[in-house]
């Protein structure tokens, strides 16, 4: 009950917004090809699920290259994080590197990782995702394993623990609250990530292609269908982190209510 | 754990001086913190060290139990150097903020020097329990730290210094962020666990009432750079209690504390600084 009431107002605005869409639409007779209704909207989706554009299974495409993306950039930033924390020297090495990788802009990349994996390889879409995904994460997990109490430190210390112990006992679960927040972030990018690599060439069957495909065609409504069905991936992806954390750090004061992330 | 000779001290401190940024770049002047302390601490004694802000007397705690290093004179643990007495896991320790870990329930974060230490499963399980009910907080051992008051959660944090039953148990200010009157209560409680487990404790406090009512004797320190300027002997009977607090003894011992700090605090010219000092932190 106390979700329902927390998300009443959003719920509202939504539906609100939906409403007044789809009346100025009707009102105004707009061209369909400039803006949809989300009636219009619907109705392509439906007709397009699994036949003509056949976004279903472009969608589980997509869905499977982000997911990859996100493991790929995942794994390569929780290790980068490991190695910067241990080797605290390599930091002014490794930081500015990644800085700058991070900074090229997608948009550029994506032709060239398409080039490099194939165009037509979901491999590509991964590396554009996980290039994207890599910092995020790398940069939450580097500050958790090293942003630790100094006195709990000294309590370290005081036992005579090893850094392999400290690691263990302090350093990972400090970081994992760190690790949550950049993996939601890690997820929204993962599936931009992928459907920006379409848009440069792939699968026909990808949600990207889809969207590219439509919208030469005119079909607005089918492009407006497959932009919906990416951002209830992404928010899917997003809540599949809330749960994680209600998993893995109940003790927090984000997850047990009292602050927000 | 280790073996000292019966009647040597548990704790000794011989010209110990420590200065900070004396590390040869000739910019910075060093600090000195601490200069030619000299202090025995015998088997089951308890010893405050009290002083003014920046006296030092942290910084001295921390090198009894090795977590920096002197930089002159020596520092012995139960008879062997302060480092190799650290290794040998002979202290606990007690911080002024209870650093518990918030990913470990209360019972969890009492377990974790014995993790560390390689008990296994059932020494683990029978000692926690054991500790907790020495602070008495058995009823909470599968709260969360967050659950627990700041009072409950230094309780906690004892009875972790003292799971490995170590033979000297270090405190730095530990109720320093209490309130009076649960100061007051937590003070009895660690006389109690003292007087039922017979370890030495070097205890450091702003607040000289708390002081005169732990300690067998109270090793009152000067302003930057510390030196001890007396020890007082606090001969008070045990237990000590309510009735203590009262007491006539009790307030002239107080006093006799006080004089000393005031003493130790250089020339008295500059009597509005020396107020403003007894002020800020020397009023229990």
């Amino acid at each position: 009950m106390d979700a329902v009431r927390r998300y009443l107002p959003a719920a509202l605005i939504l539906v609100g917004v939906l409403v007044a869409w789809e009346v100025s639409v009707q009102v105004s007779q707009v061209q369909g090809f400039i803006l949809p209704a989300p009636s219009a909207i619907w109705a392509a989706l439906a007709e397009n699920w699994t036949e003509g554009y056949a976004i279903l299974p472009a969608a589980r495409v997509t869905l499977f290259e982000a997911m990859g993306g996100l493991v790929l950039g995942t794994v390569l930033g929780v290790i980068t994080a490991f190695v910067v924390s241990r080797f605290p020297a390599s930091r002014d090495t490794v930081l500015p590197l990644a800085i700058a990788i991070n900074a090229i802009p997608i948009i550029a990349f994506a032709p060239v990782a398409n080039n490099w994996f194939g165009i037509l390889s979901p491999l590509s879409k991964m590396a554009i995702a996980a290039a994207l995904v890599y910092f995020p994460i790398m940069i939450n997990v580097l500050r958790g394993l090293t942003q630790v109490e100094e006195s709990a430190l000294e309590l370290m210390r005081s036992y005579a623990a090893g850094p392999a112990a400290v690691t263990r006992q302090v350093r990972v679960p400090n970081a994992l609250p760190f690790f949550l927040t950049g993996l939601k972030v890690a997820t929204t990018l993962s599936l931009i990530g992928a459907v920006v690599g379409e848009y440069f060439g792939g699968l026909s069957a990808t949600l990207g292609r889809v969207v590219v495909a439509a919208a030469s065609e005119l079909r607005f409504d089918v492009t407006w269908a497959a932009i919906l069905i990416v951002s209830l991936g992404g928010i899917a992806l997003y809540l599949g982190v809330v749960v994680l954390e209600r998993l893995l750090i109940p003790w927090h004061p984000s997850v047990r209510g009292e602050r927000p992330a | 754990m280790t073996a000292n000779a019966p009647g040597a001290p548990v704790v000794r401190l011989t010209g110990v001086s420590k200065a900070f940024g004396a590390t040869g770049s000739s910019s910075t002047t060093p600090t000195v913190a601490l200069s030619n302390i000299s202090l025995d601490i015998q088997r089951g004694e308890f010893v405050s060290l009290i002083g003014p802000s920046g006296c030092g007397k942290s910084t001295l705690l921390r090198l009894v139990g090795d977590l920096t290093e002197p930089t002159g004179g020596t520092v012995q643990v139960n008879g062997k150097p302060a480092g190799q007495a650290r290794l040998d896991r002979d202290y606990g320790m007690v911080f002024q903020s209870p650093t518990l870990f918030d990913w470990r329930t209360v019972e969890e974060n009492v377990r974790l020097p014995l993790e560390l230490f390689g008990y296994d499963n059932a020494a683990r399980a029978e000692r926690t329990s054991e500790m907790l009910e020495l602070v008495r907080l058995t009823d909470f051992a599968r709260h969360r730290p967050y659950q627990l008051s700041g009072g409950m959660q230094q309780r906690v944090a004892i009875a972790r210094a003292l799971a490995f039953s170590p033979s000297l148990l270090l405190m730095d200010e530990p109720f320093g962020a209490l309130d009076e009157m649960t100061r007051e209560r937590m003070n009895s409680e660690v006389l109690s666990i003292w007087a039922r487990t017979g370890i030495t404790v070097i205890f450091v406090t702003h607040s000289i009432p708390e002081a005169v009512f732990l300690s067998s004797r109270v090793a009152v320190m000067s302003a930057r750079p510390g030196r001890i300027t007396r020890v007082v002997d606090v001969d008070l009977p045990r237990p000590r209690g309510l009735e203590t607090r009262e007491s006539t003894a009790y307030f002239s011992f107080i006093t006799e504390v006080r004089e000393a700090l005031r003493a130790g605090q250089g020339t008295e010219t500059d009597l509005a600084s020396v107020e403003r000092t007894a002020a800020e932190g020397l009023i229990g």
